[in-house]
C-alpha cells in the first residue's frame, strides 16, 4: 500500500503520498511566507559584560512590514551607541516577530531571558498589544513602543509608553494645525474606512474641527479592495466645492489620490498624516504631483538639526532614516533621560526599572529627532506636531 | 489488577497517557523551580493548544483518511468564540478557571456547529477534491472572523457584522461600560489572559481519552473500515458518510476547545492568524508524527513549536535551518537502514511504521 517504503514502486498516487506531498509543498509555503522568521539584530555597544544597561528591540525584520522593524531595530541600536556614556552604557538586542502577536511575545520572552531591563517596541500595533499585556503583568517590565499608535497600547497599563502620537490625538493635532494654517479653506475628508489607522484620525479629526469650526464640506471613504481609481470621490468633493482634501491615509493610495486629481485638472490642496511618509519613493509615481503636499509626519531626513543622526544613520546602515528610526531613536534617548532621573544604573533590575521609570517618564523633557518630548501619566506623549510641505523633491517645513 | 495492561494498544495509549502526564508533572516542577527559561514558559500554553490541534487533526486525517486543510478554521471559530464567551461572563463569573472551562466549551460547542454544518457538503468529496475544499471552507471562516464586530456591555452581547467595511466599534452602541471584544480587521484585542498550563495539559488529556478511545470502539474501528476501503465498507452496511462525519465533527470540536485555550492565551489576536499556513504548521505535526499516531503528534507539536524559537541565535538562517531539520526528520524516519538498525538496538521494540499499520 505505501509507496514510501521504497520497496515497490508504484506510479499510482495513494492517500497517503498525496498528504505526504501537500504537506511537503506546504512545509515550503510556510517557508516562504515567513522566509527567515527571526534574526538576532546581535547588536553589541559596549562589551557585554553585565556594565550596560540592555535594552530590546521587537520588530519585523521579515516579512511584509519588514523595513518598518528593520528601521526600528537600527535606531535603537544607533542611539544606544551615541547614548553610552561612561558611567551609563547601553546595549541592544533586536529579535524579529513577524508583525505577530504571538512570535513577539516569544521575542519578548526570550529578550527577557536575554537580560532586558527594558524594551523599545514591537513595531507593529497588534504586536504591541499582545506584548503590552505581557509586560505590565508581574513581573513588569518597562516598555516604550516606538510606532504603535492605537490608544489600547497605553491603555491601563502601568508601564507602558508611546513614542509616537496615538491616532486620536494625530487627527486632533491635524484639526488643530489646519485651523491655524488654513482657516479659510473648505475641506474635504478622505479616508480608508476599512482601517484602524485611518479612521482612527478620521474621527478624532472631525470631533475637533467640529470644535474649531472648520469648514468640513464633505467626506469621502474607500477600502483596500477598491484603491485603484478614486476619480468617482474627486468629482463628489469637487462638486461640493472642497478646495482642501484632509486625507489620513497610507502613501500608497495617496499616490492614486493625486494622480486621479491631476487628471481630472481638479486644484487642490492636500494634507496628510504620518502614514503618507514615503510617497516620493513609489514605484512609478510622477513625484512633481506631490509638490506643494502638506504632511504632519514627526520627522523629515533633509532638516538642518537632524543632519548628525542622518549622516550617521547612512554611515551605518546605508539608508536615508525613515520616522520609524527617529521614533525608535528618541524612545531610547527617553530610556537614558529616565534612568538619570530616577537615579538608576546599568546593574537595575527590571521590575525595578518598571516601578521607578513610569514615574521619571512623566518628569523628563526630551529634545529629540521628532521634536520635544514630554509624557502624561497615561504613558501618551506630548509633542507639538510638525507640518512639513513638499518642495522641489524634500521635505521643507511649513 | 492490571489485567486490561495485557492487551497490546491498551498498553500503548496507556503508555502514551503516562507521558503526558509524566511530561507535565516534570514541567510544572521545573517551571516553580525557575528552571525553565522565560521563553519556553511562555510558549507551554500555546505548546497545549498545538498538541490539541495536532491530535484532532490526526483523527481526520490519520484515522478517517480525509485530507482536511482548512483545519485553522475551526481553531479560528473556537478562539473567537471562546474569547467572546470568556469576556462577556468576566462581571457575571469572577473566576477565571469557571470562565476558561466555559469558554472551551463554548469553543468546542460552536466549532463542533461549524464542523457539522461544512461537513454536510465537504464530506460528499474525497482525496484531492476534499482537500481544495476545506482548503477554501479555512479561507472563508478567515474572511467572516475578519468581518465581525463584537461587544459586550450591561444590556447583553452587540453582534454586527461589518459587510460593507463601513462599521466600526462605535455602531455598536455600547453604553459607557461597554467593552469591544472583537474589532473586525483588528481582531480580538484586550482579552483576559486566562488560560493556564494546567488547563492545557487537562485538555490535552481530555483530546486523548477522547481520540483513543473513539478510535478503538466500534465506531473507530468504522471509520477505520471507511477509511482503508470505502467500497468493502459500504458493502457490509456501514454509513460511510456518517463516520466520516463522526470524525471530523469530534475533530472540529477537539480543535475549536484548543482555539478558545489559545484565544485566551493572548491579549490580542487578529483573525489572519489562523492563515493556511497555521493549517498546513498543523498538517506538518501530523505528518511528522506519523499519520494515526498520538503520540507522535504530540511530541512532533511540541517539537517543532519550540524549535523555530530554540534557532534564533541562528538569526536571518533560522527557517532554513528549521526546514532542514524538517528534512532530515522525514529521511531520517523513513530510512530502512537506520530502522534496521533502531530494531537490532532495541530488539523488541516496534518501530514507528509498524505502530501506525498496527493501529490502522
Amino acid at each position: 500500500m505505501s509507496c514510501l517504503t521504497g520497496k515497490s514502486f508504484n506510479p499510482v498516487m495513494n492517500r497517503r503520498s498525496v498528504i505526504a506531498g501537500v504537506a511537503g509543498l506546504g512545509a515550503v509555503g510556510i517557508l516562504a511566507g515567513c522566509s527567515g522568521n527571526e534574526s538576532e539584530g546581535g547588536s553589541t555597544a559596549a562589551a557585554d559584560d553585565g556594565s550596560a544597561f540592555k535594552i530590546g528591540a521587537i520588530g519585523p525584520l521579515t516579512g511584509s512590514a519588514a523595513s518598518y522593524g528593520t528601521s526600528v531595530c537600527n535606531g535603537v541600536e544607533l542611539a544606544c551607541k551615541d547614548f553610552s556614556t561612561d558611567d551609563l552604557k547601553f546595549v541592544s538586542k533586536s529579535e524579529d516577530d513577524v508583525a505577530d502577536g504571538e512570535k513577539s511575545v516569544n521575542a519578548f520572552n526570550s529578550l527577557a531571558d536575554w537580560g532586558m531591563q527594558a524594551l523599545v517596541g514591537p513595531t507593529t500595533t497588534g504586536a504591541s498589544l499582545a506584548v503590552a499585556e505581557v509586560a505590565n503583568q508581574d513581573p513588569q517590565m518597562f516598555m516604550i513602543t516606538p510606532s504603535a499608535s492605537s490608544p489600547d497600547v497605553t491603555a491601563d497599563k502601568t508601564c507602558v509608553f508611546q513614542a509616537c502620537f496615538n491616532d486620536p490625538n494625530q487627527g486632533a493635532n491635524a484639526a488643530t494645525k489646519l485651523a491655524e494654517m488654513f482657516p479659510d479653506e473648505k475641506f474635504v475628508v478622505f479616508y480608508n474606512s476599512g482601517d484602524t489607522y485611518s479612521s482612527g484620525i478620521r474621527d478624532a479629526f472631525v470631533a475637533k474641527a467640529e470644535e474649531l469650526k472648520l469648514n468640513i464640506v464633505d467626506e469621502e471613504t474607500f477600502k483596500d479592495d477598491s484603491a485603484t481609481s478614486f476619480t468617482n470621490q474627486l468629482t463628489k468633493a469637487k462638486d461640493a466645492g472642497a478646495t482642501m482634501i484632509f486625507a489620513p491615509i497610507y502613501y500608497t493610495p495617496a499616490s492614486v489620490l493625486l494622480a486621479n486629481a491631476n487628471e481630472m485638472g481638479y486644484d487642490v490642496k492636500m494634507m496628510g498624516c504620518d502614514g503618507m511618509d514615503g510617497i516620493l519613493g513609489v514605484e512609478g509615481f510622477d513625484t512633481s504631483l506631490a509638490e506643494g503636499l502638506y504632511l504632519m509626519t514627526p520627522f523629515s531626513a533633509d532638516e538642518e538639526k537632524n543632519a548628525d543622526f542622518v549622516a550617521a544613520y547612512k554611515d551605518a546602515y546605508d539608508e536615508v532614516p525613515d520616522q520609524f528610526a527617529a521614533d525608535a531613536y528618541d524612545a531610547v534617548h527617553a530610556v537614558s533621560l529616565a534612568l538619570a532621573e530616577a537615579g538608576l544604573g546599568a546593574d537595575a533590575d527590571p521590575a525595578d526599572v518598571a516601578a521607578k521609570l513610569p514615574e521619571a517618564m512623566t518628569k523628563i523633557t526630551v529634545e529629540g529627532l521628532t521634536g520635544t518630548l514630554t509624557w502624561n501619566d497615561k504613558g501618551e506623549v506630548e509633542k507639538d506636531p510638525m507640518v512639513y510641505v513638499i518642495k522641489d523633491g524634500k521635505y521643507v517645513a511649513a | 489488577m492490571f489485567k486490561f495492561l495485557q492487551n497490546k494498544k491498551t498498553r500503548s495509549d496507556f503508555l502514551t497517557y503516562a507521558l503526558v502526564i509524566l511530561a507535565f508533572i516534570v514541567v510544572s516542577f521545573l517551571k516553580d523551580a525557575g528552571m525553565i527559561p522565560r521563553m519556553i514558559a511562555g510558549q507551554l500554553v500555546p505548546i497545549c493548544a498545538y498538541i490539541v490541534m495536532a491530535i484532532s487533526l490526526n483523527l481526520v486525517v490519520g484515522v478517517a483518511g480525509d485530507l482536511s486543510l482548512g483545519h485553522a478554521g475551526f481553531m479560528s471559530v473556537g478562539a473567537y468564540s471562546g474569547i467572546v464567551a470568556a469576556m462577556s461572563l468576566s462581571e457575571a463569573i469572577p473566576n477565571d478557571t469557571v470562565r476558561l472551562v466555559i469558554a472551551l466549551i463554548v469553543g468546542a460547542a460552536c466549532a463542533a456547529l461549524a464542523g457539522f454544518l461544512i461537513g454536510i457538503p465537504v464530506l460528499r468529496l474525497s482525496g484531492d477534491y476534499l482537500a481544495i475544499v476545506t482548503l477554501a471552507f479555512g479561507e472563508i471562516i478567515k474572511e467572516v472572523v475578519t468581518c465581525l464586530i463584537v461587544g459586550v456591555d450591561e444590556r447583553g452581547l452587540h453582534v454586527l457584522f461589518n459587510l460593507t467595511g463601513k462599521l466600526t466599534v462605535d455602531n455598536l452602541g455600547l453604553s459607557e461600560t461597554g467593552v469591544a471584544i472583537i474589532k473586525g480587521a483588528q481582531g480580538a484585542s484586550g482579552t483576559d489572559m486566562i488560560s493556564t498550563l494546567f488547563a492545557g495539559f487537562v485538555l490535552v488529556m481530555v483530546a486523548l481519552v477522547i481520540v483513543l478511545n473513539l478510535v478503538r470502539s466500534r465506531t473507530g474501528r468504522a471509520i477505520l473500515a471507511v477509511r482503508d476501503n470505502r467500497i468493502a465498507a459500504e458493502s457490509v452496511g456501514i454509513s460511510t458518510t456518517k463516520y466520516r462525519m463522526i470524525a471530523f465533527v469530534v475533530s472540529a470540536a477537539l480543535a475549536g476547545a484548543a482555539g478558545a485555550l489559545f484565544g485566551n492565551s493572548f491579549s490580542q489576536l487578529s483573525a489572519t492568524k489562523f492563515d493556511f499556513n497555521m493549517s498546513i504548521l498543523i498538517l506538518v505535526f501530523v505528518v511528522l508524527g506519523g499519520l494515526g499516531n498520538m503520540r507522535g503528534s504530540i511530541i512532533a507539536a511540541t517539537i517543532l513549536t519550540i524549535l523555530p524559537e530554540a534557532l534564533r541565535q541562528f538569526s536571518d538562517y533560522r527557517m532554513l535551518v528549521y526546514a532542514i531539520v524538517l528534512i532530515l526528520v522525514m529521511i531520517g524516519t523513513n530510512n530502512d537502514s537506520l530502522k534496521n538498525l533502531v530494531a537490532r538496538v532495541i530488539p523488541k521494540r516496534k518501530t514507528s511504521e509498524e505502530e501506525v499499520s498496527a493501529d490502522a
